[in-house]
């Protein structure tokens, strides 16, 4: 095994549509578990993915999953399941069909198509489902169907496109748990979303992503450090507020504190979130001041894609 | 050198059968194909319907050797350069260039598959639906077309000259849907409106019989017309469409259409391999 046999690998690989950049200079190492690329439409969370299974080519630079190329097909996807954003199918199939025939079609037994069939098509529940036509099926039926279809050979890399889009709420956490599973049990597993609450509860890590470039990668709180200049926001509920934010203020890293509605709390941002805690624990120990909790309000993906990428971006 | 006793041929086989299985569904049952089933249906509909009218008459119009002379001319006007023609435009252009247009083509660039050996599972689901319409209309029209002759046609078939002829169309068949198939197959590569390519190829087989030796070599009709059974009698310029000027024996007229075939079909892999899924066409 080589030594990027584990991993994902982007090496300052660049991808232009003529003279319109899809994704430029990205060096990446995508280690197993949930790895969410985050970003607003045309950041290039698709062409990443395009890249990665070779239905596009890199105009420069080389891409390797699990140490084998994506113009390998034939190696690559037996360890690799993708499930893309296209909502088309293969016309007339019902979605035992539509699974069972691509398994067909890598080669599996009719015994062991069927197998595979009917477990991947149980871990998404649609097993009533399966007789019928996937051209009468609902958005969110389509989503999971495609999902299966994509796991039907139980990849070690899954790369899902937009994959909660159409779910409804009970299918979202379902299809959230399984996630998380997959994640637990040493899958890659690829995420693209603008749900980012959503993004943000199951990611291992997260990769930000804006206009072709990557803007910021790792785990959500190592994100979060790269970002220096990001004035933390802290949320301290205690009883007398507005004294409190007085004391802040005499601070430099302080850079906002707003009094809640209730008046029994106050969001603060600082540049020097220990320097904050320090001066809070010193308050709590010499001034009396009461403090029933304090936590920090934005180690989330969202708080820093808004700050990265700005409102615009966010409102994706 | 790679070894090719290691490679897994056997998988391979089985790939291909299976997307030639998924094809030929597609192929056959798409509503989308009746125009193909309606042109290899006109000429059987033609000679049933002389057979019928030549039998309520009292005295015979034409002899056999009229009748397969007549059949001779259908199968090079209409089969080889309108029926079969057509009917592979409409079959092999469509193998990549419909899954494109119906964004369906990932489904297959996303399975543990080769792509030549996917080019080579649609070019066989096209070489099934083409060779099994088309022969079968090929052996009705040419069974029909003096079935009113009775004992004496039947006799002529199975025991004279007529069942070489008739061996020898569904043969020329066969090789015709092998070569036009190659041709459309990656025309529909690369081409996105195969009306085009389909035009341009007609103009270069109907102008092939004048042009130079070489030239004429690459083309699919210089070496039907070679293996075709009876010469139609046309004299002049016209006879070039239907005949060559040094026929090609068929020793050699077979592997030669067979290596051109297989030279297009080698293009044709090395374009699906570079083939990028992004549907914005």
């Amino acid at each position: 095994m080589t030594p990027s046999g584990d991993l994902i690998v982007f090496d300052n690989v660049s991808r232009f549509y003529g003279d319109v950049l899809g994704v430029n200079n990205v060096s990446l190492s995508i280690p197993p578990g949930i790895t969410s690329l985050v970003g607003p439409n045309g950041a290039g969370k698709t062409t990443l993915m395009n890249l990665m299974t070779g239905l596009i080519q890199p105009t420069q630079g080389k891409i390797s999953v699990l140490g084998i190329a994506p113009d390998d097909p034939e190696n690559l996807f037996r360890v690799v399941g993708y499930c893309t954003q296209f909502d088309n199918f293969p016309r007339g199939m019902t979605g035992y069909q539509f699974i069972y025939s691509f398994l067909r079609v890598q080669g599996y037994t009719e015994q062991e198509a069927d197998r595979r069939t009917w477990e991947s098509i149980g871990r998404v529940n649609l097993k009533e489902a399966a007789a019928r036509k996937v051209a009468g099926y609902s958005k969110g039926m389509r989503q999971r169907i495609k999902l299966a279809q994509a796991l039907s050979h139980n990849p070690r890399v899954l790369i899902l496109d937009e994959p909660l889009n159409g779910l409804d709420p009970m299918a979202r956490a379902e299809t959230i748990a399984l996630f998380e599973a997959l994640g637990a049990q040493g899958v890659h597993v690829i995420v693209s979303s603008h749900i980012l609450h959503e993004v943000d509860r199951i990611s291992d890590q997260v990769i930000l992503l804006s206009q072709g470039y990557v803007v910021a990668e790792g785990q959500i709180q190592g994100v979060r450090s790269e970002v220096q200049d990001h004035p933390i926001q802290v949320m301290i509920r205690c009883s007398n507020p507005g004294a409190l934010a007085a004391r802040l203020f005499e601070e430099p890293h302080m850079v906002e504190a707003r009094v809640h509605d209730d008046r029994h709390g106050l969001m603060v941002r600082t540049r020097d979130a220990d320097s904050l805690y320090l001066l809070l624990n010193r308050l709590a120990a010499d001034a009396g001041f009461d403090f029933e909790s304090i936590a920090p309000a934005d180690e989330d993906v969202h708080s820093i894609y808004q700050y990265l990428i700005g409102a615009e971006g966010a409102a994706a | 050198m790679k070894d090719l006793s290691a490679m897994p041929w056997g998988l391979w086989a089985r790939q291909v059968g299976s997307v030639a299985r998924l094809e030929v569904k597609k192929s056959f049952l798409s509503k989308r194909a009746l125009w193909i089933y309606l042109l290899a249906l006109l000429p059987v509909i033609l000679t049933a319907g002389h057979s019928i009218v030549e039998s309520y008459r009292s005295r015979p119009g034409c002899s056999i050797p009229e009748d397969t002379m007549i059949f001779a001319g259908i199968f090079q006007f209409f089969y080889l350069r309108l029926g079969i023609y057509f009917g592979c435009v409409g079959i092999f252009t469509n193998l990549f260039r419909a899954e494109i247009l119906e964004r369906t083509m990932h489904y297959y660039f996303l399975a543990p598959l080769r792509r030549e050996v996917l080019l080579v599972g649609k070019y066989v689901s096209g070489m099934i639906a083409a060779v099994v319409l088309f022969t079968i209309s090929v052996a009705a029209s040419y069974l029909t077309i003096a079935a009113h002759f009775g004992a004496e046609w039947r006799s002529f078939v199975l025991q004279g000259a007529g069942l070489n002829q008739f061996v020898w169309y569904l043969v020329v068949t066969v090789l015709a849907c092998v070569g036009y198939g190659a041709v459309f197959l990656i025309a529909g590569l690369i081409f996105k409106n195969p009306m085009i390519p389909a035009a341009l190829f007609m103009v270069w087989e109907g102008i092939n019989g004048f042009l130079p030796a070489f030239l004429q070599k690459l083309s699919v009709t210089f070496y039907l017309k070679s293996l075709s059974p009876v010469q139609v009698p046309v004299e002049g310029p016209l006879a070039l469409l239907v005949q060559n000027a040094e026929p090609t024996p068929a020793w050699l007229a077979i592997p030669g259409l067979l290596m051109v075939s297989v030279a297009i079909l080698f293009l044709a892999a090395r374009r699906v391999q570079r083939l990028e899924v992004s549907y914005t066409e």
